[in-house]
């Protein structure tokens, strides 16, 4: 056992993080951070843009992955059933989960059984959705992380800020600063002269991770796809240190949400040319580990797949919304987001960032079903709406079009609340009634002329000590003076000025 | 050929000059120009902030200035986008099959100015003439909704003696997006300074646009910062025939 006080610290969680807009102020104001983003999303995005084109059919591929998740969704239940008895008839063990809570039990419960008192872990975003490493922590079990910058978030005490690339708010000084600080407390030192070249680091993790390989009894991981004709399961990564974790210890426990699901094997043809190419910008990825139930005297004897609804039926409610089922998590749409850029992961509130987060936060948490609290109210609202993320999903979720969706949701269930919402509602319906009463463009008209009066020298209203919405614009921009006469006035005045068909 | 004019609230009441641009074109063009009294908002605002119950009476209204026209044109490609994106949803929202309806009727019909002088009237040389460095920046909804492409970038290079210089990073958003630049006002600031340090440094004497709404967030970000870069909507440069002001 080589827990430590350090390492066994309650872990940092996204409860409590404040909506949107203040946590984006925070980190906004957050400098290195803003480079170490703009450096990594930037170059990301340009290989994706170059792996990308070399595809001629990269559309058709597009609408072929989103038909196919559809298909899942549409036949959700038979397939789920299928992929069931495929694994069952391979030798595995299939657990359902309602929801976090189930699921985190289960894996307890089968670690506790098969004597262990630490696993180490597959890279996966399910587990962390399910704060899976919180419950075990709290089992007296310790869950290692063996992805290179998910081991720099754990070993940082921190939260992951991106999908694919938890720990890309930091850069290479900074991951040298946590190995030679951390990483003696959770197992192997780092060299004493570790230097911040990408090298050393990676060669120091590897030494370090190399000892829980060979040491853990039970592995973890999540899946990025499963087949429900063959039973099989995926996990697609960059580092071989999943395929460790997959192959090493007796017991393997897989948790997959259960919208994981692909029919066929041959929909992998379309899914292993989409998942990579947007992912991580390669043609393909370096490892693609497969296993289908156990095999006799080869790899884990005991393997556990855990289905996990935890939301994922809820999301069916919403016609519009449910596209963001197909979701694939290839963060994609982090990476081209403008948002996302300039304030990263963390002010998400959630491990699913950026504009795929926005969507699927809140539509896990129910949004559905009943009213949700005020940072998940608020995630709906963080993006400029500018489409980059549709342009670039490789299964086409348009996902300006779920949030607009979720904003009324937003609007039905809060609305009225002054504290989420303040004048807006009030305006709102002012507005519409300004705007589509007969006659009455003319009082809002008078209304944007009192403007003229607090004009400066240059045409432009400056500073103003305005409160609320209005006071958020004038604090850093300046806004043109509303015209004295209107444009429909200055027509009324035209001769012969017509209006009719 | 008639042409109504859909002005857009935003061009009515803080930029009718904007208005006045593309009645001047149009008209030098040979064209009549006539201007529906009853139109005020496509809706766009409470549309994407989330007031879809409030957005129905503005698409009614819209419907019943614009029916019957063959082409309406608009200086805005964020509200063009509106009209011919959403004005479908919000009308099945209703649950009025008649809205629906007659929103199938008008929405098809309203182009954004470039997409009808280059579309419909097969143009891209309007006789304009503007001796000044331009900035162009394509908009999200046109760019991503609309699809216009380089439409606008045509016609500003068939102006005489227009210099159109490079924006980097030009299809990247300036951090307007509506009512996001005051519910997330930092975050829109952040991305405007990075946008608006593209545009000073390309030394363009004009930025323009197919919006004037990002141009207002942008301009006021100019503005505030002491820049001497002037904003103008594509419509104003299309209009002007002068010499060097």
């Amino acid at each position: 056992m080589s827990g430590s006080p350090g390492i066994r610290d309650p872990l940092p969680t996204f409860s409590g993080t404040p909506p949107f807009p203040e946590a984006a102020r925070s980190a906004l104001g957050d400098e290195q951070l803003r480079r170490n983003l703009r450096q990594a999303t930037s170059t990301i995005r340009t290989k994706r843009g170059r792996a990308v084109a070399e595809r001629p059919d990269w559309e058709e591929l597009r609408l072929a992955g989103a038909a196919i998740k559809d298909d899942v969704i549409a036949r959700w239940p038979d397939l789920l059933a299928q992929l069931e008895a495929n694994v069952v008839a391979a030798g595995g063990i299939v657990h359902w989960a309602r929801d976090a809570a189930e699921a985190n039990a289960l894996v307890t419960g089968i670690v506790q059984a098969a004597g262990a008192t630490e696993v180490v872990k597959v890279k996966s975003m399910t587990t962390q959705e399910i704060e899976l490493n919180e419950a075990l922590a709290e089992a007296g079990i310790d869950a290692w992380e063996t992805d290179l910058a998910e081991l720099i978030v754990q070993l940082g005490h921190d939260l992951p800020s991106h999908i694919l690339v938890p720990a890309i708010h930091r850069n290479r000084d900074e991951i040298q600063a946590i190995f030679m600080a951390e990483m003696a407390a959770a197992g192997r030192p780092a060299p004493a002269d570790l230097s911040n070249d990408p090298r050393d680091l990676a060669e120091a993790a590897r030494l370090h991770l190399r000892e829980k390989f060979l040491r853990a009894k039970v592995a973890i991981s999540g899946a990025n796809f499963a087949i429900a004709e063959t039973g099989t399961v995926m996990v697609v990564e960059s580092e071989g240190n999943g395929r460790m974790c997959l192959t090493l210890p007796e017991t393997l426990i897989t948790v997959m949400g259960i919208e994981k699901l692909l029919p066929t094997w041959r929909d992998l043809e379309v899914f292993l040319q989409l998942l990579p190419r947007s992912s991580t910008a390669e043609r393909m990825n370096p490892y693609t580990s497969m296993w289908t139930g156990v095999t006799p005297g080869d790899g884990p004897q005991a393997f556990h797949l855990i289905l996990l609804d935890n939301g994922r039926t809820d999301v069916l409610r919403d016609e519009v919304g449910r596209q963001a089922l197909r979701c694939i998590k290839c963060s994609a749409c982090l990476n081209v987001c403008p948002v996302y850029e300039r304030v990263g992961g963390r002010a998400y509130g959630s491990p699913y960032p950026g504009p795929i987060g926005a969507i699927l936060t809140p539509q896990l948490r129910g949004i559905a079903r009943h009213p949700v609290d005020e940072q998940t109210a608020s995630l709906p609202y963080a993006s400029s709406l500018c489409g980059a993320c549709f342009e670039v999903c490789p299964v086409r979720i348009d996902i300006p079009e779920v949030l607009i969706q979720l904003r009324t949701q937003v609007v039905k269930q809060h609305g009225w609340r002054a504290r989420t919402f303040g004048q807006e509602p009030v305006a709102m319906r002012a507005l519409s009634t300004a705007f589509s009463s007969p006659g009455r463009l003319d009082p809002a008209e008078r209304l944007a002329g009192v403007g003229g009066r607090v004009v400066g020298r240059n045409g432009r209203i400056g500073r103003l000590p305005l409160p609320g919405l209005l006071g958020a614009w004038f604090k850093r921009r300046d806004l043109p003076a509303p015209a004295r006469t209107s444009f429909r006035r200055w027509w009324r005045k035209r001769p012969g000025a017509g209006g009719g068909p | 050929m008639k042409v109504a004019l859909f002005i857009t609230c935003f061009n009515d009441l803080l930029y009718p000059d904007v208005g006045k641009a593309v009645v001047a074109v149009l008209e030098r063009l040979g064209h009549e120009v006539v201007f529906p009294e009853g139109q005020t908002c496509c809706g766009q605002i409470h549309y994407n902030t989330g007031y879809r119950d409030e957005c129905v009476p503005l698409v009614r209204r819209f419907d019943r200035a614009f029916a019957g026209f063959d082409a309406i044109v608009t200086p805005s490609a964020s509200c063009a986008a509106m009209v011919r994106h959403h004005h479908a949803t919000v009308a099945a929202h209703s649950g009025d099959p008649g809205l629906s309806a007659s929103v199938a009727q008008v929405s098809p019909r309203v182009y954004e100015l470039s997409e009808f002088l280059v579309d419909v009237l097969g143009l891209t040389d309007v006789g304009a003439s503007f001796p000044h460095s331009v900035a162009f920046h394509p908009t999200c909804h046109s760019l991503r909704l609309l699809q216009i492409g380089d439409r606008p970038r045509r016609l500003l290079e068939a102006v005489r003696g227009l210099e159109l210089v490079e924006l980097p990073g030009a299809t990247e958003c300036c951090g307007f997006g509506g009512t996001f630049a005051v519910k997330n006002a930092d975050t829109s600031v952040a991305m405007g300074e990075d946008k608006v340090a593209a545009i000073v440094g390309t030394g363009a004497e004009v930025l323009a646009s197919a919006d004037t709404s990002c141009l207002m967030h942008l301009g006021g970000l100019l503005s505030r910062g002491g820049s001497t870069v002037r904003v103008m909507h594509l419509a104003e440069i299309l209009a002007s025939t002068g010499a060097a002001r």
